[in-house]
């Protein structure tokens, strides 16, 4: 009787916006969704992040930013997470993001970028159509 | 297996995904559980559990940072509920372990509870094992423990830590049965609140109404984890009971159990996998069920003739014999 997979998410704040309403209300909502959540509070550092990624073995890794500093935060824990040798975690983000910054964390490796108000059950079809590492 | 070799030559990321494959009760669990069992030993368990929200993980920040300044390294098993509903969880205890996040000397892992009836994770004793291979001098495990009986954690574990908080006084009574009987130490947390003291020496008095006869008599300490207070005294007194246990032979005494225990539980789960699974596939059994289930015969002359039917039983074992 094993148990089955299930997905394991990191939900980060990183940057130094001390506003983390919005990653708590998805937090809850993806629990609902059948997911363990880890949360680990505000302000991460982008090794911070990857480094629990890591020791988590999640599959996905969901990050907010609000501070504008996305640019510089997402790529950075991405590129920590191939260092480690877990190139293979799905990594979405979220928060206020422009547009026109889409592409440039795409071309990162930053699979998904979600805007404020979409529905949890959109953002959860999204993980699980596209975690990576399927058991 | 390349994994078990890479975890113990140090990688956090195998190390990582062994917990994971443990956690999914994985067919490779027998396997990695044999080839790290030469690795273990060496590890001092602690258990901490206690009431949400108690402070429970603010201590074992705390208490972790003790144990690295005198050079131990750390591992953390954090355990919170599955929700019923949904089979999600939310795992918040890391919140409040950052400080440890860069240290590599110190490993957490927050786990759901999943199909455990009490606070315990059931792949935990296995998780535990790993961290203990992995080389950590101490694996802290931090459950939610309500009051019912929380005998899991007191097993798995060789000193078991019981957390409250002044506000529980009024409650102390109920939690007579549960916790209070697994605590080698108390801790009354959040002590800069009112009612610490009063709480402290209530449980005194109950604990003098029923002297344990091990030879060790858990001590009340009061705590306040947010101001890194008291937490140098509580890893004394776990390190006074460490000593305690091993002068007395109860430590290696509490390790035989866990292994008699851990072996016929193997065997056990190992029989009812097998049992169940000739039950989809074999007549026989497959039609004592149907008549057990409309209720035409009763689920113990039922299970008694499966019993003591030895061609029956002979005939499967054959069965399991051409699988191989
Ligand atoms: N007043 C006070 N609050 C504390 C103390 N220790 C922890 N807390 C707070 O209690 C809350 C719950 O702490 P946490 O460690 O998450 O508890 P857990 O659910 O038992 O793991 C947090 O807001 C902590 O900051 C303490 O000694 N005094
Ligand atoms: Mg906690």
């Amino acid at each position: 009787m094993t148990e089955e997979k299930r997905i394991r998410m990191l939900m980060a704040k990183p940057g130094l916006d001390g506003h983390d309403r919005g990653a708590r209300v998805l937090t809850l909502g993806l629990r609902d969704e059948g997911m363990e959540v880890i949360y680990t509070g505000l302000r991460q550092s982008p090794d911070k992040i990857a480094q629990a990624a890591i020791q988590e073995d999640v599959d996905v890794v969901g990050m907010s930013c609000l501070s504008g500093a996305h640019n510089y935060l997402f790529p950075a824990v991405l590129e920590k997470l191939r260092e480690s040798g877990a190139e293979d975690v799905l990594v979405i983000g979220g928060g206020i993001i422009p547009k026109e910054d889409i592409p440039f964390l795409q071309e990162k490796g930053v699979s998904a970028v979600f805007g404020p108000g979409t529905p949890i059950k959109e953002i959860a079809d999204y993980i699980r159509e596209n975690v990576k590492r399927k058991a | 297996m390349e994994l078990v070799e890479k975890m113990l030559s140090g990688s956090d990321l195998s190390l990582a995904r062994l917990i994971t494959l443990v956690e999914r009760e994985a067919a490779e669990v027998p396997r990695i559980m044999s080839l790290i069992y030469p690795h273990l030993g060496n590890a001092y368990l602690v258990g901490v559990t206690g009431p949400p929200g108690g402070g429970k993980s603010t201590l074992v920040d705390r208490l972790t940072a003790v144990m690295r300044a005198k050079g131990f390294s750390v591992g953390i098993i954090a355990a919170d509920p599955t929700s019923p509903f949904s089979g999600g969880a939310v795992l918040g205890d890391r919140i409040r372990m950052q400080q440890h996040y860069l240290d590599k000397g110190v490993f957490i892992r927050s786990m759901a509870t999943r199909g455990s009836a009490g606070g315990l994770p059931r792949a935990a004793r296995g998780v535990i094992k790993l961290l203990d291979a992995y080389g950590k001098d101490f694996v802290v495990v931090e459950t939610v423990g309500v009051g019912q009986t929380e005998l899991d954690i007191m097993e798995a574990t060789d000193t078991t830590v019981v957390v409250l908080v002044p506000e529980a006084g009024d409650t102390i009574q109920t939690m007579k049965a549960g916790l209070l009987e697994i605590a080698d130490i108390f801790v009354v947390n959040k002590a800069d609140r009112e009612g610490a003291d009063y709480l402290a020496v209530e449980l005194e008095q109950m604990l003098r109404m029923s002297p344990k006869d091990s030879g060790w008599q858990p001590p009340i300490l009061t705590t306040q984890a947010i101001h890194d207070i008291g937490i140098q005294e509580l890893y004394q007194e776990i390190e006074r009971h460490r000593d305690v246990l091993q002068e007395t032979g109860q430590l290696s005494l509490k390790r035989q159990e866990q292994r008699k225990r851990e072996f016929i539980q193997n065997i056990e789960q190992g029989i009812r996998a097998t049992i169940l699974k000739l039950a989809e596939k074999d007549g026989q059994l497959v039609s004592f069920l149907e008549r057990v289930e409309k209720g035409e015969l009763d689920p113990y002359s039922a299970s008694m003739e499966i019993l003591s039917n030895r061609t029956l039983l002979q005939t499967w074992l054959s069965e399991l014999e051409k699988e191989g």
